[in-house]
């Protein structure tokens, strides 16, 4: 009896603490319908007109859009990089493999803060002007590591026997990679580019460093911040929410759904 | 999460072939891209710490030199901002761990036999990622604000006074430090706990340990990678941070932190030489810290 009530205890605790962790999400949701003025603080009562006027607020679809940009074209640089390293990590031997190592480690162990000023200070010195393209290879740069991380172990759970039969039947190495190695990584690479889009998209210190007089979808909730959120900002972080939460449950479903069926048979 | 995988360097058991050509060209554009843009940046913030204003130029003009007394006057004024950021930093750590370790135990350990309540519970928790930071934090202060439905309940059961505030005190900002990294700490340990063999536990248990001896000795000691990768991904961004801190947040003038001095002067004041070098001193800090952690918990192989 004692085990028993411990164990609900658990699982009291467990759905408390996760609902904690919902509130703010369920907040920004909640004042997205607020029928609110230029301030979105109070509770006005409810209306849809700010889901129909988003990009009414000045700025706010441009900056949604630089995220989208920013985001899309860091993801695919950092996911290449990422990726070619990942492979050479596991597939093989050379020299400075521990300098590489720590090299890839230390931009995860740094504070963005100091990333951050360190690129600005860069720019500073070599004269680039900010704007879209140093975010942009900000976002590469920090998403790298990550990458290399989520590959990497896909890489490394790879049978090589399947690359060996790939040889063996005169496959050029060209052709094994491109039609064996390279589809059992796609759901380590697939996952390395969500993981790098959902970092860049959401980044804000390194981008208020880096980024002179552009905005992003962040770097203008921070602006705005300061005199009051429009309600539409809350209309476009709970569009992208319900979107990712959508996406990740399906995929989630139906991988248990596959499961089932392949323990099943 | 990314420490524990670093830490794996086990896995690389595949009798790796000696063709470093190759290895050379799949490396290259990555690493050189580091090299660029992560490695000469530190050094130009180096160059930048000891840089002195040039006397013909305008604000903001600086020229190249050894005036290391820059370092001097940045931690002489802003000492207490540096302590401040480790001392949030580490209540907050050690307040998502004491949360964070039972949600984890649960999702990895009592939820194991159901796989899909599994990764709906996981979905949860990794859900604040999808809604912006900066966003949450705002709605945090909202909640917390003084006509907020905290502060009104509090005043009534007098345990604030009623000219009380919640936001822009330090209990506001190690609170929203200790919300936003809650899932760095719990993914990880979820992680380590998701792979505990329970045998361990129920062997603990026949030889008459009481569950708390089980759990200290057993347990504790089991999920250490993910204690270590936990508390780090949790420590290092939020001695760095800067949102939760400031004014237009959860912060005031009295919480400021280090990350917010390193801002002002970088992007208001134009002191480009005072915030290098704050940053060089918060990531000497910070690796010494780590270096010592990581030695004194024995997980040296992180890197």
């Amino acid at each position: 009896m004692r085990r028993r009530t411990k164990g609900l205890g658990l699982w009291i605790y467990t759905f408390i603490a996760l609902a904690f962790l919902l509130i703010p999400i369920v907040y920004t949701f909640v004042f997205s319908f607020n029928d609110s003025g230029k301030l979105n603080i109070a509770w006005q009562g409810f209306t849809l007109e700010k889901w129909a006027t988003v990009c009414t607020v000045q700025g706010l679809c441009e900056a949604f859009g630089n995220s989208i940009l920013v985001g899309l074209t860091s993801t695919v640089l950092a996911t290449a990089l990422g990726t070619l390293i990942a492979i050479a990590l596991v597939r093989y031997r050379f020299k400075a493999r521990s300098a590489i190592s720590l090299l890839l480690f230390l931009p995860m162990a740094t504070p963005e803060v100091v990333l951050g000023a360190g690129l600005a200070a860069q720019f500073l010195t070599v004269g680039v002007e900010k704007g879209l393209g140093t975010i942009i290879l900000a976002h590469t740069m920090f998403c790298i590591s990550f990458v290399v991380v989520t590959v990497k172990a896909r890489v490394a759970s790879l049978d090589p026997a399947l690359e060996e039969a790939g040889r063996d039947l005169y496959g050029s190495p060209g052709q094994v990679f491109w039609r064996i190695t390279f589809p059992l990584l796609v759901p380590g690479i697939a996952a390395a580019a969500l993981l790098s889009f959902a970092l860049s998209f959401d980044d804000f210190i390194i981008t208020n460093f880096n980024s002179g007089a552009v905005d992003t979808f962040p770097k203008f909730i921070y602006i705005a911040a300061a005199r009051g959120i429009p309600a539409q900002v809350n209309v476009i972080a709970s569009a992208v929410f319900l979107l990712a939460i959508v996406l990740v449950v399906v995929a989630q479903v139906s991988r248990a759904a596959r499961a089932k069926r392949s323990s099943a048979s | 999460m990314a420490f524990t995988a670093f830490a794996s360097q086990t896995t690389v058991e595949q009798a790796p072939r000696k063709r470093s050509f190759v290895a050379l060209v799949l490396l290259l554009p990555g690493i050189a891209y580091l090299l660029l843009f992560f490695l000469t940046p530190l050094i130009s913030l180096v160059i930048t710490s000891f840089q002195e204003p040039d006397l013909y130029g305008d604000i903001g003009d600086y020229v190249t030199a050894f005036r290391w007394e820059n370092y001097v006057d940045a931690v002489g004024e802003y000492w207490p901002l540096i302590l401040r950021a480790f001392g949030y930093a580490l209540v907050a750590t050690v307040l998502a761990l004491v949360i964070s370790y039972p949600i984890a135990y649960f999702i990895g350990v009592k939820a194991r036999r159901f796989p899909l309540l599994q990764s709906l519970l996981l979905t949860l928790v990794i859900a604040p990622f999808f809604i912006s930071f900066l966003l949450r934090t705002l709605a945090w202060k909202q909640i917390m604000s003084d006509e907020g439905p905290v502060v009104v309940f509090l005043k009534s059961i007098a345990v604030l006074p009623s000219d009380g505030h919640l936001t822009g005190t330090a209990f506001s900002v190690i609170f929203g430090l200790t919300y936003n990294f809650i899932p760095f700490m719990t993914l990880p340990l979820y992680a380590t706990l998701e792979r505990l063999d329970t045998r361990y536990l129920e062997a603990g248990a026949d030889l008459y340990a009481s569950p708390f001896t089980v759990f200290r000795t057993v347990t504790v000691p089991l999920s250490m990678p993910g204690i270590v990768s936990g508390t780090l991904l949790t420590f290092i961004p939020a001695a760095g941070d800067y949102i939760n801190a400031s004014r237009d947040f959860l912060g005031s003038s009295s919480t400021a932190m280090v990350g917010n001095a390193i801002e002002a002067n970088f992007l208001v004041l134009q002191n480009y030489p005072a915030a290098a070098a704050l940053s060089i001193v918060l990531m000497a800090v910070i690796l010494v810290i780590v270096g010592v952690y990581v030695r004194r918990t024995g997980t040296e192989d992180l890197v």
